[in-house]
């Protein structure tokens, strides 16, 4: 009987290849946006956390000024000094690294070619700490490093807009007034986790920086990366202690500076691209929300024929429960053929999605089984409910049905 | 399909296979009531073929759909074979019609998109006749439709008379008792009704399939046994024709009541002309 039942509705199936086609094609729309979305969403949050991990997670970053919060003005504040960095790496126990940096926005010259880019004053530990091999060239010399000499590392992006394909190593360029040769060029890095290009970066040792470029002392940040197995949190007490009592901070004052933890970093900006991962989801819903009214609009189009099909096996003999059972069936086909076809071309465009955006291709079987569940659910309660109605009339009723 | 001995239906009081007793169906409620019909008494026996007659409006085609089961009486009892249809739930009814009706429409409702076989393999699926017999039967019946060159052919591709004679293949596949047509030739041209008239009066001698035919042609009721003309939701008189020997083209000859195996039956059919009781004798509303 159920067998009978399901070649019935396939063959009904088969008798409207356009109905058909646009039902399934609702069902298909609407599982794969949802699973291209959230898939693909769920890939950027994997990106992000993979991209800051990657900076270090026993990463920690001093900074002059309060701990930013949302909404909060900044209090200036007494910006750091190569000595304070110099204290840190002294007194606190338990780091593997320090590196003071300081930063500026600079326009960087070669040939024709110029481009604005950042200069970052610091030394070879800035890139230890950052994970970041050079590609080609060398890091820069100790005595390069005291002297403070006119050297530069390129990042990737700025060597590709000043030197196209040429070899910049040993080329000379200026920033800004100042004449600095290229010693290193560092491997790409890629888009970073808080957006912006990596890339886009020039590093000079950071006497040559403040002395040239900034004409100050500052260091507008401390890296601190704590040994494997120390505990960040202690280390992150002690360099907030040390530097209240280098700052003369008073016991009932409140810190000038703030000692960021990448781990909590990590933690925010995971919970951001969640955020953006179920916007994307809502949005992915409201696809699915769509194809779903498509799957109706095509059930409620074809209902005044399909009533007349209905008196017609009535009319015939069927009894009620056959014809639903095979409009159940039938719209029970379509849903599990769309559902099907939905998932495969939605991982397609998962997958095609997640390489062009260089993203990480994340299964996520929950949305999997959701969007299939809720569109087949849609499918066959669109199919269903009006043949159910039509059923329900007397034979008559649903012949004359205009 | 078996034969069936028509000589028997013929011979002696058969038992009647429907009847119809102060059937009345109103339509719609309050100011807007129809009364479609009010009050009608028929009676038809296994064999016979009756034509329906009457203006439109007059309550054929509504009597046609309760004698079908596809329409539920406002009052009054339908008997088949002396069981009580008003009594029967829609499912018992579904099964009466699958078991024992056969239907021709005016508009043949075949389904599209569908082959000729296909249609007329559909009820013989409601009756879980196995695929390979079903096939056979289906065939079977488009061949005596003359269609079983045309059995892959979807209704589109047939013309009105070939969509009926689909249609009659249908109706037929299940060998039914009664066979209902309502207005079978109405949407055909006189070439193609006379081919579907003569089909049923075939039907009719041959197979002894009881027919029950609304028409309004004067011209295919004279194919009928007996012609029951409808008038304002009543029986207004009946007469009885010798279609098995009367010239076609005559149908206001008047009836033989000599005619073989009727006479008594007939009488015994007791359709009255304007029998309706006191109660069924509403104002009548315009439009019926």
């Amino acid at each position: 009987m159920l067998w009978d039942t399901i070649l019935l509705a396939v063959r009904a199936l088969r008798r409207n290849p356009l109905r058909s086609s646009l039902t399934t094609l609702g069902v298909v729309i609407g599982v794969a946006a949802v699973i291209a979305m959230v898939t693909l969403g769920s890939g950027t949050t994997a990106k992000v956390a993979a991209d800051i991990s990657s900076l270090g997670s026993n990463l920690l970053d001093v900074r002059p000024g309060q701990h930013p919060r949302p909404g909060g003005a900044r209090m200036s504040a007494k910006s750091f000094k190569l000595k304070d960095a110099e204290a840190i790496a002294r007194e606190v126990s338990g780091l593997a690294a320090v590196a003071a940096t300081a930063s500026k926005g600079t326009l960087a010259i070669f040939a024709s070619q110029n481009w604005s880019t950042t200069a970052t004053g610091s030394d070879n530990t800035y890139l230890t700490l950052r994970r970041w091999p050079l590609e080609s060239g060398r890091p820069f010399t100790e005595s390069e490093v005291r002297a403070g000499k006119m050297v530069c590392v390129l990042g990737a992006t700025v060597r590709k807009q000043l030197f196209g394909g040429r070899n910049p190593l040993d080329a000379s360029l200026r920033l800004g007034k100042l004449s600095c040769q290229v010693i290193g060029v560092l491997q790409a890095k890629g888009q970073g986790g808080f957006g912006g290009d990596q890339d886009d970066f020039i590093l000079v040792p950071l006497r040559a920086f403040q002395r040239r470029i900034a004409g100050n002392q500052d260091v507008d940040a401390i890296l601190v990366s704590a040994q494997d197995g120390a505990s960040t949190t202690k280390v992150q007490r002690d360099i907030t202690a040390l530097m209240r009592e280098r700052r003369h901070i008073g016991p009932h004052d409140e810190d000038d500076f703030h000692v960021m933890d990448m781990q909590e970093i990590v933690s925010t900006l995971t919970g951001v691209t969640r955020v953006l991962t179920g916007l994307l989801g809502a949005v992915a819903a409201v696809s699915l929300l769509v194809g779903g009214i498509g799957i109706m609009n095509i059930m409620m189009v074809s209902v005044t024929e399909r009533t007349r099909e209905i008196g017609t096996r009535l009319a015939i003999g069927a009894l009620e429960r056959e014809v639903l059972l095979q409009f159940l069936v039938e719209a029970g086909v379509l849903s599990l053929f769309g559902g099907t076809l939905g998932i495969v071309v939605g991982l397609a465009a998962a997958l095609g999605g997640a390489q062009a955006l260089g993203v990480p291709f994340v299964w996520n079987v929950g949305i999997i089984i959701t969007a299939f569940l809720f569109s087949g659910a849609i499918g066959i309660g669109f199919g269903y409910f009006p043949a159910r109605q039509a059923a329900r009339l007397d034979p008559i009723e649903a012949l004359r049905h205009e | 399909m078996t034969e069936r001995d028509t000589a028997q239906v013929h011979e002696g009081p058969p038992a009647p296979l429907i009847e119809l007793r102060q059937v009345t169906k109103t339509y719609g409620a309050g100011a807007a009531t129809m009364q479609a019909l009010r009050g009608i008494d028929l009676r038809v026996a296994d064999g016979d073929f009756v034509a329906v007659m009457g203006p439109s409006g007059s309550g054929k085609s509504t009597v046609m759909n309760i004698l079908g089961c596809l329409d539920t009486p406002t009052s009054g009892s339908y008997r088949f074979r002396g069981i009580d249809v008003g009594g029967l739930s829609h499912d018992q009814r579904a099964l009466l019609r699958r078991y024992y009706l056969g239907f021709v429409f005016q508009n043949y409702n075949l389904l599209s998109r569908t082959s000729a076989l296909e249609n007329v393999e559909l009820p013989l699926i409601y009756r879980r006749t196995p695929a390979r017999e079903r096939r056979a039967s289906a065939f079977e019946a488009l061949r005596l439709v003359s269609l079983e060159r045309w059995a892959d052919h979807t209704p589109s591709e047939l013309s009105g008379g070939q969509q009926q004679r689909v249609a009659v293949a249908r109706a037929v596949v299940t060998e039914p008792a009664v066979l209902l047509a309502d207005e079978p030739t109405g949407n055909l041209d006189s070439q193609c009704s006379r081919e579907i008239i003569e089909l049923l009066s075939t039907l009719n001698r041959e197979r002894a399939i009881t027919v029950v035919m609304v028409t309004h042609e004067p011209g295919m009721a004279a194919y009928a046994r007996r012609i029951v003309r409808f008038m304002d939701g009543l029986v207004a008189d009946e007469t009885r024709s010798l279609s098995d020997f009367a010239d076609h083209s005559d149908p206001t000859r008047p009836p033989d009541p000599s005619a073989e195996g009727f006479g008594p039956q007939a009488e015994a059919s007791g359709v009255r002309a304007g029998s309706g009781p006191p109660n069924a004798r509403r104002p009548q509303v315009e439009g019926t």
